[in-house]
C-alpha cells in the first residue's frame, strides 16, 4: 500500500466476483453432465407447448435426468405462475 | 511398468506444450524412460519447445500409416539420453490418428520399457484432444487462474471420467491433478486474480504444482530449452517441485507469495 493509493480510484475485489461466477456456472454444468443430448430442445418444445394454455416465464420450466437405480427418471416441473392469464386454474 | 500422463486443458495457449516438455525433462532427468508425444495433429509445436524441430523426420502419423517404424520415428534428446520425442504431423487431415494406431504406438513403447508416456494434448475437445486423453492413467490438467481456463478445465474433468478407456472399462478413475501455470501472486494479493484455494476449491481437485508467471518461460522456448532446465528461473523450479509431487515426493509449495516491494514502490504503490 503507497501512501498516496487512496488519490487512485478504488477498485474492485474482481477475484471474488470471478470465483463466485465460476461457482454457479460449473456447479450448473455439472449438474448437465451425462444428460441427453436432447433436453434443450425438449424443454423449448414443452415450453411452447405449455405457453399456448399458460403464460409462464422462460425459466419456469425444468427437465432433468435422475438416476434412480437401474433406470433413468425423466423428471419435468413446470411452475405456473400465481394468476393464471389463460383459460386454465392452477390448483396449489 | 509404464504410466501414461495426458497433458491437456481445454482451452489454448495456457501451457501444455510449456508443461509438457518441463514435465518430459523433469522426469527423464531423474534417470526414468520417457516419451512425450505432441498429438496436436497439424499444428506441431513441441518439437520447438524441446528444440528439437531441425531433426524431425517422420511423425506420429507416419508411424500410425505404417510409413516407419517406430524406433526411426522417436527422436532422442541430445541433453538425457532416456528422453525421446514423437513429434505430430503437420497433415491437415485430422482424422489421421485413429484410435488402433494410438493404441498400438503405446503398447510399442510399454513393451520398449519406457516408464512415463507423456501425451501432449491439443487445446478444445476434438479428436486430437480426446485421443490424447482416452489411454490416460493420469491427467495434468493445466490451468490459468481466469474464468474461462477454469471453466473449460471443468469441462475436461468431466470428460477424463466418462470418455477415457478407463472410464468405459470401469477401472480405476484416471488420477487428476491440477497446475496451475501463469500464477502471479501480487495479483492474488490485489485481489484482481483468483487464488490457488479459489481455483482447488471450484474444480475440487487437488493441485500439483504451481508455476509463477515468469519472463523465463518466454527465454526458455526463444531458445529450445524446456524451462525447467533453467535452475534461476523461479518457472523451472516450480516445474521441477511438480515433477517431484507426481513421482509422490511432498514438497511445500514456492513462488505463491508476492515478492517484497523496495522502499519506491512502498512509497509510491504500484
Amino acid at each position: 500500500m503507497g501512501i498516496f493509493d487512496f488519490l487512485r480510484a478504488r477498485q474492485k475485489n474482481t477475484a471474488t466476483i470471478a470465483r463466485e461466477r465460476l461457482r454457479i456456472i460449473v456447479a450448473q454444468e455439472r449438474s448437465q453432465r451425462g444428460a441427453p443430448d436432447y433436453l434443450p430442445l425438449l424443454r423449448r418444445e414443452l415450453l411452447e407447448v405449455i405457453r399456448k394454455y399458460v403464460n409462464v416465464d422462460q425459466e419456469a420450466v425444468d427437465v432433468h435426468v435422475e438416476r434412480d437405480g437401474g433406470h433413468d427418471v425423466l423428471e419435468l416441473s413446470v411452475a405456473l405462475p400465481e394468476r393464471p392469464t389463460a383459460g386454465l386454474r392452477a390448483e396449489g | 511398468m509404464t504410466e501414461v500422463i495426458v497433458v491437456t486443458s481445454g482451452k489454448g495457449g495456457v501451457g501444455k506444450t510449456t508443461s509438457s516438455a518441463s514435465l518430459a525433462v523433469g522426469l527423464a532427468r531423474r534417470g526414468l524412460k520417457v516419451a512425450v508425444i505432441d498429438f496436436d495433429v497439424g499444428l506441431r509445436n513441441l518439437d520447438l519447445i524441446m528444440g528439437c524441430e531441425r531433426r524431425v523426420v517422420y511423425d506420429f502419423v507416419n508411424v500410425i500409416h505404417g510409413e516407419c517404424t517406430l524406433k526411426q520415428a522417436l527422436i532422442r534428446d541430445k541433453r538425457f539420453d532416456t528422453l525421446y520425442l514423437l513429434a505430430a504431423s503437420q497433415t491437415r487431415d485430422k482424422e489421421a490418428l485413429t484410435k488402433e494406431g494410438v493404441e498400438r504406438v503405446l503398447e510399442e513403447l510399454r513393451q520398449e520399457g519406457f516408464h512415463y508416456i507423456v501425451c501432449d494434448s491439443p487445446a478444445g475437445i476434438e479428436k486430437g484432444a480426446f485421443l490424447a486423453m482416452y489411454f490416460a492413467d493420469r491427467a495434468v490438467v493445466v490451468v490459468n487462474p481466469e474464468v474461462s481456463s477454469v471453466r473449460d478445465s471443468d469441462r475436461i474433468l468431466g470428460l477424463l471420467a466418462s470418455k477415457t478407456r478407463r472410464a468405459e472399462l470401469g477401472a480405476a478413475p484416471v488420477e487428476q491433478h491440477l497446475l496451475l501455470t501463469r500464477y502471479n501472486p501480487a495479483r492474488v494479493i490485489n485481489g484482481d486474480m483468483m487464488s490457488i484455494e479459489d481455483v482447488k476449491e471450484i474444480l475440487g481437485i487437488e493441485v500439483v504444482g504451481v508455476i509463477p508467471e515468469s519472463e523465463g518461460v518466454l527465454a526458455a522456448s526463444n531458445s529450445g530449452v524446456p524451462v525447467i532446465l533453467d535452475e534461476d528461473v523461479s518457472a523451472g523450479q516450480a516445474y521441477d517441485d511438480a515433477v517431484a509431487r507426481l513421482l509422490g515426493e511432498q514438497r511445500p509449495m514456492r513462488f505463491i507469495d508476492a515478492p517484497k516491494k523496495g522502499l519506491f514502490s512502498r512509497l509510491f504503490g504500484g
